[in-house]
């Protein structure tokens, strides 16, 4: 029992960090139609940016973690504007492989900046842990679910009540209709890339005292988000976030009860179950479409 | 020229060239480049089938490349039963696996399909890795034997050389077939449009199961070549990165062309090595490189470059026309 809980403990942390990841994914295929597979590649930025900019540069948490999430959404940026943006009007399956060689870059830049080494970064609280029901809870688990949850409702309300944000649904609901009631999708398109990869970022920073963060991090994160995003139904942000907890849990006590081996197998088969079972995802009523 | 005269002319072209290869190349590392390029381009064959013609993604092929090398890896030589039966098994395995997984994946499309031969893909690679008294795990399985038949021993090689060749070309005259039939329009018209071609009496399920099982056993085949060439294999070869990497090939060299299928296993065989040289810059090139050609040849090289010369020669007779007007 006290073990299951302990298991549930860190299951729920690493999974609303799949969950923050998976929101991210969501929220940019909802507004662009476009599956970014250098996704991960951002998150892998954000934990090497803390450790640089934190760790190294010494400089003071809160601000560390808005240089990096800053920094990142700017590459996601530039990476809209320079790559995604010329050649809008391909193919999904070009789009595809235009962010996979993105993903490839980012991985080669990380290494030249970084090394192959992999980093680890302190945990964020000094306080002691606290003990529930006889399992240890790190008072860094707390930090991480509670930031979890205060982005996706930030995320949430920037949808639901700001004008910029009801223009960006109005982009995923019919990009056309919305362009000619005046709304500038293209700039929503880059505003949507800038919130997909800034919550990237925040991610790799929660992501960072837990694991060793090293530049080829990136990719298993970036598809065990899709994994989560697609659980919960493709564009839908509580969906999406809800996906990724379950996906953390479930695997959280998978290595803890059947074998660690398998943990990242456990990703794939829940995601095929859901496939075949419910195609459009547990939350989601849309039906499964074609590029 | 009629159709069969082209692909005859083709086809002898293709021959002439493999045999002038064998014969002129001596160093043993460029007979092996090629060699590469060769299974690559059995790899792209299949996925292109998929891809190009039926328009299924698949972004977990690089499993049954795994199944077909494991299966002979592990009959061969654990077990000591002739290669030439492991092929059987690995390709016979290979379609059975692609039957069964088949069978609810491409009842998906578009993205959600690309997700599911993804997840094929993960768990295949995992199950690799992790059974490790079977497959010899992470650190790999080495001490594969080499290819005999009769007296020819298949060493790397001119022999190995000819062999992977000429299954390519045997690949390519079967795809071709398949191409020409009433399947083969068939799969162009799922391409198209798969309601329309599903309204005018084409069992779209099982042609897609039928093209998938098809492309697996020739990825199984490429993975029975690759494991007796290089007598050891890990899941490192068979991973995420490398169904990316087939996706790559068949997008790079065009999609729905048999020479582009050479052409982009070409090119990702030949990429690597040759940005060796860089070192640590090798995966910034590359990926700038995937870039850029998807930015401005969305349609693959093939058709790209075929682009860039009409083109070129209609933007020249278009300025000779004008001169002649203002003269």
């Amino acid at each position: 029992m006290q073990e299951i809980i302990q298991y549930l403990f860190s299951g729920i942390t690493t999974g609303s960090i799949y969950a923050v990841i998976a929101v991210g994914l969501s929220m940019l295929y909802s507004s662009t139609e476009l599956i970014n597979f250098s996704h991960g590649e951002f998150v892998m930025l954000g934990a090497m940016g803390i450790v640089t900019i934190w760790v190294h540069l010494a400089l003071p948490l809160p601000l560390a973690f808005a240089l990096t999430v800053a920094a990142v959404a700017f590459m996601g940026m530039l990476f809209e504007r320079l790559a995604i943006r010329t050649a809008k009007k391909h193919q999904p399956i070009t789009l595809v492989i235009i962010t996979v060689g993105a993903s490839i870059l980012l991985r080669g830049v990380a290494m030249i900046i970084w090394g192959k080494d992999p980093f680890s970064v302190p945990q964020f609280s000094s306080h002691e842990s606290i003990e529930i029901a006889g399992a240890a809870l790190v008072p860094q688990s707390l930090f991480i679910v509670i930031a979890a949850f205060i982005l996706a409702g930030t995320i949430h309300l920037f949808f639901k009540q700001t004008l910029t944000g009801k223009a960006m649904v109005a982009c995923a609901v019919n990009k056309k209709a919305a362009w000619l009631s005046g709304i500038p999708s293209e700039t929503m398109g880059v505003l949507a890339f800038i919130i997909s990869t800034g919550t990237g970022a925040a991610a790799g920073i929660f992501i960072a005292p837990i694991t060793m963060s090293s530049y080829d991090m990136g990719t298993i994160l970036g598809l065990k988000g899709f994994c989560a995003a697609m659980i919960g139904g493709l564009g839908s942000l509580w969906g999406a976030f809800a996906g990724g907890i379950l996906l953390g849990v479930l695997e959280s006590l998978g290595a803890g009860l059947i074998s660690s081996g398998l943990k990242d197998a456990i990703a794939f088969i829940l995601l095929l179950l859901i496939l075949y079972i419910c195609p459009g995802g547990l939350f989601s009523a849309k039906v499964a479409k074609r590029f | 020229m009629s159709q069969q005269k082209r692909i005859f002319i083709e086809h002898t072209l293709f021959i002439i060239a493999v045999i002038l290869c064998g014969l002129l190349i001596e160093n043993t590392y460029y007979l092996q480049i090629i060699t590469f390029i060769g299974i690559n381009t059995l790899l792209a064959l299949g996925l292109n089938m998929l891809m190009g013609y039926a328009g299924q993604v698949s972004l977990g092929h690089a499993a049954f490349y795994g199944i077909g090398a494991y299966t002979t890896a592990i009959l061969s030589t654990t077990f000591g039963i002739s290669p030439w039966i492991a092929l059987v098994c690995a390709v016979g395995g290979a379609i059975f696996v692609a039957f069964i997984v088949g069978l609810p994946t491409l009842k998906l499309s578009g993205y959600y399909l690309g997700m599911g031969t993804l997840g094929f893909g993960m768990i295949v690679n995992i199950i690799f890795r992790e059974w490790s008294s079977v497959t010899g795990g992470s650190s790999g399985f080495v001490g594969i034997p080499m290819l005999e038949l009769g007296s020819i021993l298949f060493e790397a090689g001119k022999s190995y050389f000819f062999l992977v060749w000429g299954v390519v070309f045997v690949a390519i005259v079967i795809c071709r077939r398949i191409l020409a039939s009433r399947m083969g329009r068939a799969l162009r018209s799922i391409h198209d449009g798969e309601n329309a071609s599903m309204a005018v009496g084409v069992n779209t399920h099982i042609l897609k199961l039928q093209i998938f099982m098809f492309s697996a056993a020739l990825g199984s085949i490429a993975g029975f070549l690759y494991a007796h060439f290089v007598m050891f294999i890990s899941p490192d070869s068979f991973g995420f990165m490398v169904s990316v990497k087939m996706v790559t090939m068949v997008v790079i060299g065009g999609m729905a062309s048999v020479w582009g299928a050479i052409l982009g296993a070409s090119l990702l065989t030949l990429l690597p090595e040759v940005l060796h040289s860089f070192q640590e810059y090798e995966m910034i090139i590359f990926g700038l490189i995937l870039m850029i050609v998807m930015i401005f040849m969305p349609q693959g090289l093939t058709r790209g470059l075929i682009d860039i010369y009409e083109h070129s020669h209609k933007s020249r007779s278009g300025s000779k026309a004008n001169i002649k007007k203002t003269n």
